[in-house]
């Protein structure tokens, strides 16, 4: 199996507004499965936290998922379920969206390294 | 089994009192049984027949032997090896910290990139969505197979495995027509971007990936050290302070014995010799009426042939 999955390759997976998402896909890594699930999720304003998080955790246990790349703003309204993923892989990174700046207080894993670092020295 | 009922019944009943006038403290060894014996006036040779039958006889009596050289040797090979075991591990944390170091600073450093780059890569699509008008719902619509995929590859780094991603690209382009009408210069643009950004994040998972990764790792090996140092190493030094106190016990033991046979000894000695005297001042011992010793050397004459 780990041979198996070492030499198929894994797919990037994107949560993030229509803007994100539509740049990503034409950079090339959307990709719709067998069962017709995509692997993108296109959040608007109407979109619910719930729905958001069940994505968020179906793209966790998708085994051919190994980076999921989520807006910040939405990674925000899920901030729980992130933090409890411990696991390395998938390995899960907030990107900036376009009406949101990148705030790098708020990310999971720079705030684990806390203490270590100065936040401040992000935005130089 | 020796004594006479009366004897036994003695012993058995001030049996604590006995041990401890004998001074069996600590430690019995078989030279303390050989003076119970005496006590008793068990003649020598029934002694010795004891001991050969019943092989040593101070198993019958209570004892706590203490620790003995082999089990300060041991301690002192446990100690040994958990100082180096302490000194590896250090070294292996200390390592692992450093490349964690290295790796906080290379993502913060990516982070920082990343902002411009997808700053870049979203101003270029607003041209895009400028020159082509609204392609959002066909590039939604339209997806098929990815074309940028992750291989994963591992790094290892003393003795931890790190996820290293690395993205390839295979297959065909799907939105290879998209823009044909107009806008393709900027589309083939926001591509490059686009791509060149899914490179840096995936370059930007992998760090993350190795810094959780060796945030586990660092923690545990900075726990065991920690026991090592402070917890094991105390208690086998704790151990080895306790063997050799026991052991210059046994020593002073030992010592006081050997102290006490000899004036027992020499009281015996003094006893026979008065006894004798006596005899021999009342005259009552004839030369010839004593039995010979055949172990007794003198008159012994040698014989030459």
């Amino acid at each position: 199996m780990a041979l198996h999955s070492a030499i198929k390759g894994k797919l990037i997976s994107v949560i993030g507004d229509e803007d994100t998402c539509v740049g990503f896909l034409l950079g090339g890594v959307g990709e719709i499965n067998k069962n017709r699930h995509p692997n993108f999720m296109v959040v608007d304003k109407n979109t619910a936290v719930s729905e958001l998080e069940d994505c968020f955790k179906r793209f966790l246990k998708r085994d051919d998922i190994d980076i999921i790349l989520i807006n910040q703003n939405c990674a925000e309204l899920i901030r729980h379920v992130i933090d409890a993923h411990t696991s390395p892989v998938p390995a899960v990174l907030e990107i900036p969206s376009k009406d949101h700046p990148y705030d790098a207080s708020k990310d999971s894993i720079l705030r684990r390294a806390r203490g270590m670092f100065n936040p401040e020295d992000l935005v130089r | 089994m020796i004594l006479s009922a009366q004897q036994r019944e003695q012993l058995l009943g001030n049996f604590e009192a006995v041990c401890g006038e004998e001074g069996f403290g600590s430690s019995t060894w078989t030279i303390d049984l050989c003076y119970l014996l005496m006590r008793y006036q068990v003649c020598r040779t029934l002694c010795g027949t004891l001991r050969i039958r019943h092989g040593r006889p101070e198993a019958l009596l209570p004892q706590s032997r203490g620790p003995r050289w082999p089990a300060q040797t041991l301690m002192k090979s446990r100690l040994a090896g958990a100082t180096k075991g302490h000194g590896l591990l250090k070294k292996k944390a200390d390592a692992l910290q450093m490349r964690f170091r290295l790796i906080l600073g290379k993502i913060i450093e990516t982070k920082t990139l990343m902002g411009q780059v997808m700053k870049e890569a979203a101003f270029s699509l607003a041209e895009v969505k400028f020159t082509t008008g609204d392609i959002n719902q066909i590039v939604l619509q339209n997806v098929t197979k990815a074309q940028i995929k992750i291989r994963t590859k591992k790094d290892n780094v003393a003795g931890v495995t790190l996820p290293i991603f690395e993205p390839y690209t295979d297959g065909v382009d799907t939105y290879e027509l998209a823009g044909l009408a107009r806008g393709g210069q900027q589309l083939a643009k926001l591509k490059k971007n686009y791509q060149s950004a899914v490179r840096l994040l995936v370059q930007l998972a992998s760090l993350q990936t190795s810094f959780v990764t060796l945030d586990d790792v660092i923690k545990v090996t900075n726990r065991r050290v920690n026991a090592i140092e402070h917890v094991i190493i105390p208690r086998i030094n704790r151990t080895i302070e306790y063997i050799i106190s026991e052991l210059d016990e046994l020593e002073r033991e030992e010592f006081y014995r050997l102290k006490k046979i000899q004036d027992k000894k020499r009281e015996a000695r003094k006893a026979s010799d008065k006894l004798r005297a006596e005899q021999r001042l009342l005259g009552q011992v004839a030369e010839a009426q004593e039995v010979q010793n055949i172990l007794d050397e003198d008159g012994d004459e040698d014989l030459l042939f």
